[in-house]
């Protein structure tokens, strides 16, 4: 998948989590937590809606590497063919 | 009619959701009441057919009144006298938490025509209601839908009520409740140790959180210590109550709180109380709890320790006697046995009614919620 796909894809599932908020308008380097205003059940269920996307589960130890929008794409396109 | 607090004499009849012949199934919703705290989803707690309804729309009827006859699978029947009728002692303070109770209540409308206007986008605020005292039906919101075209944006849950709310059930918690303040530092090494284990096994989905290991640790140290899980209403004073409902604190985003119930915390398994945190804490987001969940709770448990809060002392929720605190998991140096460790500890705090308990027995529960952190695979 392209970049510019996954970025779609992240923002489309951060936006079913947090409907209430643009995510496609916040900083792509912002923490999603804060920017969003998101608690780690959401962040668990965007993971897990991800997996569901996707096909990628993130482990746990990975997490961190998911917590910006930039950071979310760079991760799953090292994961994605 | 069933109650939803003490001081609830009477509620309307504004619609029913089954209808003659329907099957019923235990927690299903059969009708929305109004009451002076607003609309409230009614409930069933038995498998049946919906037979005869008593009560037609639009009637005002006192509390107890038999609103239709539960024909059951056996063939006997039993008036549908929904559960909340029987059920808390009594909240002589219900009255101002009530509007956290009914997120969106500043718009008088049942819940029925709330979820249809939520899934179409439609805003309440202008719709002319027929209900009883102006309340928006479904039938409003329907002809509303019908004659509009496209969809207005989302209103989302009243927060300016919800604050209102809140600010009355504290305010009057500050007032009436003595409270008594505890904190004590847990080692969560275990833990998390235990769960991270768990979850590496497992695909996102049916991972864990650290908050479902604390939320069992209090139910399991509630059962031994049960002057913390109750209600206390005058002039009858404290009633322990039998089953743990856990008050989970949930944050909704851009403002506003409300806690609704856990029911039965104790008896539930780890993943059972995952799956009832994510399902509760969506509901909540989407303003589509039910009378049980917010009648029922006999603690609380709240956390934000998620926005870096290392110590949490809560206020306690009326008529309940206890709330308990969990700050944010960070590491710290601390003694181990002859050494010095850095292990995440988390700090747990218990603000209680000092009517009820005093600090001796809050430091035994507090130290029985650290013991049974230490066996996560307990629990």
């Amino acid at each position: 998948m392209t970049d510019t796909e996954l970025r779609i894809s992240v923002i489309a599932e951060l936006g079913n989590i947090a409907p209430e908020t643009d995510a496609g308008s916040i900083d792509p380097d912002a923490d999603l937590r804060e920017a969003l205003d998101i608690d780690s059940l959401d962040f668990l269920n965007f993971i897990a809606a991800l997996h569901k996307r996707l096909g990628v589960e993130v482990p746990e130890s990975d997490y961190a590497k998911l917590l910006t929008l930039n950071g979310a794409v760079r991760y799953l396109a090292t994961k994605t063919p | 009619m069933p109650s939803l607090g003490a001081d609830m004499e009477a509620g309307t009849l504004v619609e029913w959701l089954k209808q003659p012949g329907d099957k019923l199934h235990h927690g299903d919703i059969i009708a929305v009441v109004e009451t002076e705290k607003g609309a409230i989803e009614v409930e069933i707690f038995m498998d049946g057919i919906m037979g005869r309804q008593l009560i037609a729309p639009h009637t005002k009827v006192p509390v107890g009144t038999p609103l239709a006859i539960i024909e059951g699978v056996a063939g006997e029947q039993a008036k549908a006298a929904p559960k909340a009728a029987e059920a808390p002692p009594a909240p002589a303070v219900s009255k101002p938490i009530a509007p956290t109770a009914a997120p969106g209540a500043a718009i008088r409308a049942t819940p029925a025509a709330r979820k249809a206007a939520a899934a179409r986008g439609l805003a309440l605020d202008g719709l002319a209601g027929t209900g009883p005292e102006g309340a928006i039906q479904l039938a409003d919101v329907e002809r509303e839908l019908s004659a509009a075209g496209a969809p207005a944006a989302r209103k989302g849950l009243d927060l300016d009520k919800m604050r209102h709310a809140i600010a009355a059930a504290m305010t009057r918690s500050k007032r009436d409740i003595p409270h008594y303040y505890l904190a004590t530092t847990i080692d969560m090494s275990r833990a998390l140790a235990w769960l991270a284990a768990t979850n590496a096994a497992r695909a996102p989905e049916a991972r864990l959180l650290p908050a479902v290991l604390t939320l069992k640790a209090v139910a399991a140290a509630l059962r031994r210590y049960p002057k913390f899980n109750g209600f206390y209403n005058d002039p009858g004073g404290f009633v322990a109550r039998e089953p743990i409902h856990i008050g989970t604190a949930i944050a909704i985003r851009g403002g506003g709180l409300v806690s609704p119930a856990i029911h039965d915390c104790d008896r539930l398994s780890l993943d059972e109380l995952m799956a009832k945190l994510r399902d509760l804490a969506a509901r909540a987001r989407d303003g589509r709890l039910r009378s049980s969940e917010l009648t029922d709770p006999t603690i609380t448990v709240s956390s934000l320790g998620e926005r870096g809060v290392e110590s949490l002392y809560g206020v306690i929720y009326p008529p309940q006697v206890a709330i308990v605190g969990l700050g944010k998991i960070v590491p710290r140096p601390i003694a181990v046995e002859d050494k010095i460790e850095v292990r995440p500890v988390m700090a747990a705090t218990l603000a209680a009614d000092h009517r009820v308990s005093d600090g001796h027995l809050g430091s035994l529960f507090l130290n029985a919620v650290d013991a049974r952190l230490q066996e996560p695979e307990k629990l």
